[in-house]
């Protein structure tokens, strides 16, 4: 029998600064153990148990995609007690990672689809997962237009901005970038999120799908912006949080009405939200 | 089923003989209240109770259980490498399970074996656990298993039925666990007849006047129920201390928790609680429960909603009353039953309009 509650042993290959205040970093880790790398099998829009021993264990979105082999990459944010002390950590250190966990973007559904992505902040790990994988060479032609909008307050905390760099130079990818107030230096947008998706997204209709990852501040303003470019609930996915223990659907605390965000999410369309209470 | 009959002479014997092939646990008096207690050879359970006041769930399922050990030592070749910790998975057995304690073992179930994941301590201990269930004659005012798909005589969850006779009991080996138990203690005087027991059900399932009404919870709207005039009224006495949750056999939540000694440590499951606010509180503060009266809610909708939608196998509640005796201001979950079972959201309307 399987142990969901038993870490895959990692050491950590690589640690890079995320952003200008140091408060995100990317942590790169790679597998002790032969075989391991292949149960861990993930799809774009899961999450994993970063388990750090004798301090504890904390939910995370896979920053890293699918067709990246040799490695798993999450960035994180530096705000309790188990991220500050990971912030801490050093290359080569020893801890463990549980997962995938949860459920993935519906790469099924949105075959053959336009893509509109939304990001906002550091919520854009899982989103960054989703355009590595979209724009593999295999990949690319399953799906239709991808509109990336991605908004930071300053230019230093938008996040993988080598990578933002070079799909604004590709033109098989339309990204819109935005800052909250204009920088020296800076070449695209200023504005924030919500706006810029008003004036530079696709409209929406039955081929198009929206995927939101973000503050609940952007979240909030983005939605009836989406509304009104008629994207329909059921073509807005999002992913949600809340705190969590054992990430498999056990420990309960996750529970969003009869749905476990661990479990049956952290991906829900808007539609089944609006179905369930608002305990996220 | 095979029906036999224990002369009460031959139990001490019996047990006995099933200490060699079991650890035994059964009910033993504390204080002013009983409990479930791993039994030394020749200790006899106390069978002269009506329930416990903590349902047998914690032998399967601990308050506090050690899953994960490690080492903080650079010096050791293994150090940071988590493992899990080794149980004793030897054969136990528990008597003078209540039926509805054994039933709500089959509940938890659904949460901790499933086909996408199982909790390996808690199979692992159910398999090595066989229950020998005594039937209530004698109930309690605050029972109501009979309204919740249970009953003083349920067989579910059970191995063995016991029904106290005078002089004997009457056991029903339900399944090959039973059937393997009543060997082992050399059980074998068959009994024929088991009209005896239909009548003695009978009288006990009519001596259970309390009851609670759900006939319609699976028809009610969730997010109507959600959003129901009377949580505040039911949570305003509560002190969100978790004895409820504590108390009752069906609530699985739990926590993890990690703990340094020296250079090694360990990883703990820990029974949680709804009741509490650190149960949902996320690192920026943000509390989606961050009132009791939402952390109430949590715990009758879980109960009494979510989970009815979810398995279809009726409320996640089988009435054995600990809540409702124990809360210390007499919140009572037959009465929310009963408002959430009959709510009808449009008439609640009218009313405040008129």
């Amino acid at each position: 029998m399987l142990n969901p509650y038993v870490p895959y042993p990692v050491r950590i290959d690589d640690i890079e600064v995320a952003t200008e205040d140091k408060s995100l970093k990317t942590f790169k880790f790679v597998f002790l153990n032969e075989g391991d790398e292949e149960k861990f099998a993930y799809h774009a829009g899961q999450f994993a148990e970063l388990s750090v021993p004798g301090v504890g264990e904390i939910p995370i979105g896979i920053a890293s995609s699918s067709v990246e082999k040799g490695f798993v990459k999450f960035t994180v944010f530096k705000a309790g007690v188990v991220t500050s002390h990971l912030h801490n950590m050093k290359k080569g250190d020893i801890m463990g990672i549980r997962g995938p966990m949860g459920n993935w973007y519906p790469w099924d559904l949105l075959e053959g689809k336009n893509i509109l992505i939304v990001g906002g902040g550091f919520a854009f790990t899982t989103l960054r997962s989703s355009i590595v994988y979209m724009l593999e060479p295999e990949n690319r032609s399953r799906f239709g237009n991808i509109d990336v909008v991605y908004g930071a307050r300053t230019p230093g905390m938008l996040l993988y901005k080598d990578e933002l760099v070079a799909w604004e130079k590709r033109d098989d990818i339309n990204m819109h970038l935005t800052i909250d107030a204009p920088a020296e230096g800076w070449e695209y947008n200023v504005g924030f999120t919500p706006p810029i998706t008003e004036e530079k997204a696709p409209q929406g209709d039955d081929d198009t799908y929206a995927i939101v990852c973000g503050p609940p501040i952007m979240i909030k303003f983005t939605l009836p912006v989406l509304e009104k470019l008629g994207y329909a609930h059921d073509h807005i996915i999002m992913s949600l949080e809340n705190r969590m223990k054992c990430g498999f659907g056990m420990c309960g605390r996750c529970g969003i009405g009869k749905e476990l965000v661990c479990k049956d999410g952290p991906v829900f369309t808007l539609d089944q939200i609006n179905k369930t209470p608002k305990e996220y | 089923m095979t029906l036999v009959k224990i002369d009460k002479k031959q139990w001490a014997q019996g047990l006995e003989a099933l200490q060699k092939a079991y650890r035994l646990f059964g009910p033993a008096q504390e204080k002013d209240y009983y409990s479930f207690k791993s039994l030394d050879t020749g200790e006899q359970p106390d069978l002269g109770f009506t329930n416990s006041r903590l349902s047998p769930k914690a032998l399967l399922f601990p308050q506090s259980d050690t899953i994960i050990e490690f080492s903080l030592d650079e010096n050791d070749e293994d150090h940071h490498i988590m493992k899990p910790v080794e149980k004793d998975n030897s054969p136990q057995a528990v008597l003078g399970v209540r039926p509805c304690d054994a039933k709500a073992v089959t509940l938890v179930n659904l949460n901790f074996d499933t086909p996408e994941y199982q909790d390996p301590y808690w199979v692992k201990a159910l398999e090595a656990t066989t229950f020998v269930g005594l039937a209530c004659d004698e109930p309690r005012s605050t029972c109501f298993c009979t309204s919740t798909g249970c009953g003083p005589y349920n067989e579910e969850g059970l191995d063995v039925l016991l029904i106290d006779g005078e002089d004997h009991f009457l056991a029903k080996l339900l399944t090959d666990k039973g059937q393997a138990l009543a060997e082992a203690a050399g059980w074998n005087t068959p009994v024929g007849d088991a009209a005896e027991i239909e009548s003695r059900k009978e009288a006990a399932e009519a001596k259970i006047t309390s009851a609670v009404e759900m006939d319609n919870l699976k028809n009610q709207d969730l997010m109507e129920l959600h959003n129901a005039s009377f949580w505040e009224d039911i949570a305003f006495a509560c002190l969100n201390c978790g004895t409820c949750t504590y108390t009752c056999p069906t609530c699985w939540c739990f926590d993890l928790q990690d703990e340094v000694h020296g250079k090694s440590g360990t990883r703990m499951k820990n029974w949680d609680s709804c009741m509490f606010p650190l149960f949902t509180v996320h690192t920026t503060g943000h509390n989606p429960r961050g009132t009791k009266t939402q952390r109430v809610r949590q715990r009758f909708m879980h109960k009494l909603k979510y989970f009815v939608d979810k398995y279809d196998t009726g409320i996640m509640c089988v009435g054995c009353g600990r809540c409702v005796s124990q809360c210390p201001v007499n919140i009572d979950i037959r009465k929310v039953c009963n408002l959430m079972n009959s709510y009808n959201a449009a008439e609640v309307a009218c009313a405040v309009n008129e």
